[in-house]
């Protein structure tokens, strides 16, 4: 089981190799993650069909590029198609259960999370795929450590939308409406701030992310129906562990997340790797329960 | 609760000789009745955290596949030895004689009963102390790493999964004993939780359902509650999941014992249809759902998951109180509840002044 541990420590460039291709994984995962806490601090929806849009976005690009479009191109329309999507969920399904308890809206959107991944698998069947990108890879170490450009374009892609939603959430009129619903869509409503449409476009926008973060994994890693689960229990492990609008708190996350399980992975073996995303979360879960018995302790 | 004295007894008494005969009158369907008890049980043991505590729990199909394993792997340790076993995968020769099945099965049903409860116990520990969807998304995961760690786990068949022992008995007398076996642990629940419900421990959980902290700052011992509530589901759990992997007769870490997206959101699923929060609400889901599953699961060609999804959706969207809260706002005096017209009002218009009382 441990065998691989010796590579690590015969040939330590390989931790390099490890350390790349979590980074440039956590990347993505670091979007996801952003999105699911806006939607999360703006709207309280936990959404858990996070991943299944992920999953959705990129079987979009992989129709796409079926039709002779190159997937780098095809973020802009997945993108678009998305955020047409979360507004048609938003205004069915969503905007009914922003009022009801939390575990209305966790199940409400389990059960879409259920039907996207379902559709996706009567479409597409259950196999795993992946779009090829066409670049090129660089080499390092006499090809010991390599990573090809597409994981670079990603993790640069990734920068590039986290300081785009940034700049829109802190300097234009609607992100600013945004951010007043995050903090009390009360009072955001009774200045004049339509919050509906705040919940609509904050959705959304999600969406979006999430699309575009799927033709991006659909590049560097694969896409299969069912993985989404997986992937929304990882953005789940992200946002629990940095608390809420926390971006440099999400980003530390998704990077630590990436690696250690790129470590679990070729240590312990690749089907102990979902596993350890589970384990994390109970872990980070308990972690934070024992320190709210401490914060009652030190209040009584 | 459904229906007041005689009326109630009647009820009971249909059921009963329903479930009784139904093997006997159609034999060829003794393992759809038995997987309906098991539906049955499923929602009451998942109404006893979700509908009455509040607690949503999306995992605990995770005591389904306890008790499967360990019922598994006491049955077949008493004769050989579990790795070899479970290595040749179906290879040597097994042969288990009668008194050596039904020792291993009552053994394996009483670990995986005790076994699934006490892991409940040292579970509701790490998992009670977080609230609301953290904790439906801290169960989730608890099923989905049970059942990675078990694909994982060569030592009791990995992915590839386990034959189980043959039943030492004539096909037909196999279906029928398992059916019986199922029906009995649904009653048996049943009564439990009927039992369970008509004690101070449901005016508890309901309070713990409504507010937490005022529930204890009252003084009530929330951990306590939650920890039976819990343990006492998963100890029905155990026991379905010990029956239902001897009744397919091949014991599989992701389709039959960790079967988060089936029956793991099935036992929602029809919670939330018949009512949650009340004991035949569970019961009215389960028989409607599953007559519904079986009537229509096989026309649907593909797209029964997506049917499911769906049905989720709406249900929680525009039909929260589920078929039985549906009946008793229209119908209140079913349920023993006298309405006190507004003297002098007229009646149309007394209609929202209505006053329910609980006789």
């Amino acid at each position: 089981m441990f065998d691989n541990l010796q590579i690590l420590t015969t040939a330590p460039v390989f931790n390099l190799q490890l350390l790349l291709n979590g980074i440039s994984i956590a990347a993505i995962f670091a979007l996801i993650a952003y999105g699911l806490g806006l939607v999360w601090g703006v709207t309280s929806v936990k959404n858990l069909s996070q991943g299944d849009m992920v999953m959705m976005g990129g079987y979009l690009a992989y129709l796409l590029h079926n039709h002779g479009v190159h997937p780098i191109v095809a973020i802009v329309p997945v993108a678009i198609i998305m955020f047409a999507f979360g507004w048609i969920i938003y205004r069915l399904i969503i905007k009914r259960v922003i009022e009801l308890d939390l575990f209305t809206s966790l199940l409400a959107t389990f059960g879409l999370a259920i039907v996207i991944q379902q559709a996706l698998n009567l479409a597409f069947g259950p196999d795993v795929r992946t779009i090829k990108s066409g670049f090129g890879n660089y080499s390092f170490f006499d090809g010991t450590v390599d990573i090809t450009q597409i994981r670079l374009i990603a993790i640069g892609l990734c920068i590039a939308l986290a300081i785009a939603m940034v700049l829109f959430l802190r300097f234009s009129r609607m992100g600013q409406a945004i951010r007043a619903t995050a903090q009390d869509p009360r009072a955001a409503r009774v200045l004049g701030v339509d919050t509906d449409t705040v919940y609509a476009l904050t959705f959304s926008l999600n969406a979006a992310i999430c699309g575009a973060a799927g033709v991006l994994i659909a590049m560097v890693w694969v896409i299969a129906p069912f993985y989404g689960t997986a992937y929304s229990i990882r953005a789940f492990v992200i946002v629990t562990a940095s608390g809420l609008g926390n971006l440099p708190g999400v980003i530390f996350i998704a990077l630590a997340l990436g690696v250690i399980e790129q470590y679990s992975g070729f240590i312990l073996g690749a089907q102990f790797q979902q596993a350890t995303i589970v384990l994390l979360l109970l872990a980070i879960l308990i972690f934070r329960q024992l320190a709210l018995v401490r914060h009652r302790r030190a209040l009584q | 609760m459904m229906a007041t004295g005689k009326r109630s007894a009647v009820l009971h008494i249909a059921i009963l000789v329903a479930g009784l005969v139904a093997p006997f009158v159609f034999p060829g369907h003794s393992v759809q009745f038995a997987v309906f008890w098991i539906m049955v049980l499923f929602a009451l043991t998942w109404d006893a955290m979700g509908g009455q505590m509040g607690y949503n729990s999306l995992g605990n199909i995770t005591f389904f596949g306890l008790g499967m394993y360990m019922c598994t792997i006491v049955q077949i340790a008493i004769v050989y030895n579990v790795g070899e076993y479970t290595a040749a995968n179906g290879a040597i020769d097994v042969h288990f004689t009668s008194p050596q099945y039904f020792t291993g099965l009552g053994l394996g049903l009483v670990v995986a009963a005790i076994g699934s409860t006490i892991v409940a116990a040292i579970l509701s520990w790490v998992l009670f102390g977080i609230r609301g969807p953290y904790f439906a998304i801290g169960t989730l995961g608890v099923a989905v790493a049970a059942a990675e760690l078990t694909a994982a786990w060569n030592w009791v068949g990995g992915g590839q999964g386990i034959a189980m022992p043959v039943f030492p008995g004539g096909p037909g007398m196999r279906e029928r004993f398992f059916y019986f076996a199922c029906f009995v642990a649904a009653v048996l629940c049943y009564l439990f939780f009927r039992w369970l419900y008509s004690t101070r421990f449901c005016l508890a959980v309901n309070a713990i359902r409504d507010d937490e902290d005022k529930a204890e700052a009252m003084g009530l011992h929330t951990r306590r509650y939650k920890m039976v509530a819990w343990a006492a589901a998963a100890f029905f759990l155990g026991i379905s999941g010990a029956l239902f992997g001897n009744m397919t007769g091949f014991v599989e870490p992701l389709e039959t014992a960790y079967p988060t997206l089936t029956f793991g959101i099935f036992m929602i699923a029809m919670t939330l249809l018949g009512g949650k929060g009340t004991l035949w609400g569970p019961i009215i889901g389960a028989t409607v759902f599953y007559v519904m599953r079986e009537v229509t699961w096989t026309y649907l060609l593909g797209w029964q998951y997506i049917a499911l999804g769906i049905l989720i959706i709406v249900n929680v969207v525009f039909f929260q109180q589920g078929i039985l809260g549906w009946v008793k706002a229209r119908r209140p005096e079913w349920f023993g509840v006298k309405i006190e017209e507004k003297s002098g009002a007229q009646p149309s218009a007394a209609a929202p002044a209505r006053k329910a009382v609980n006789a």
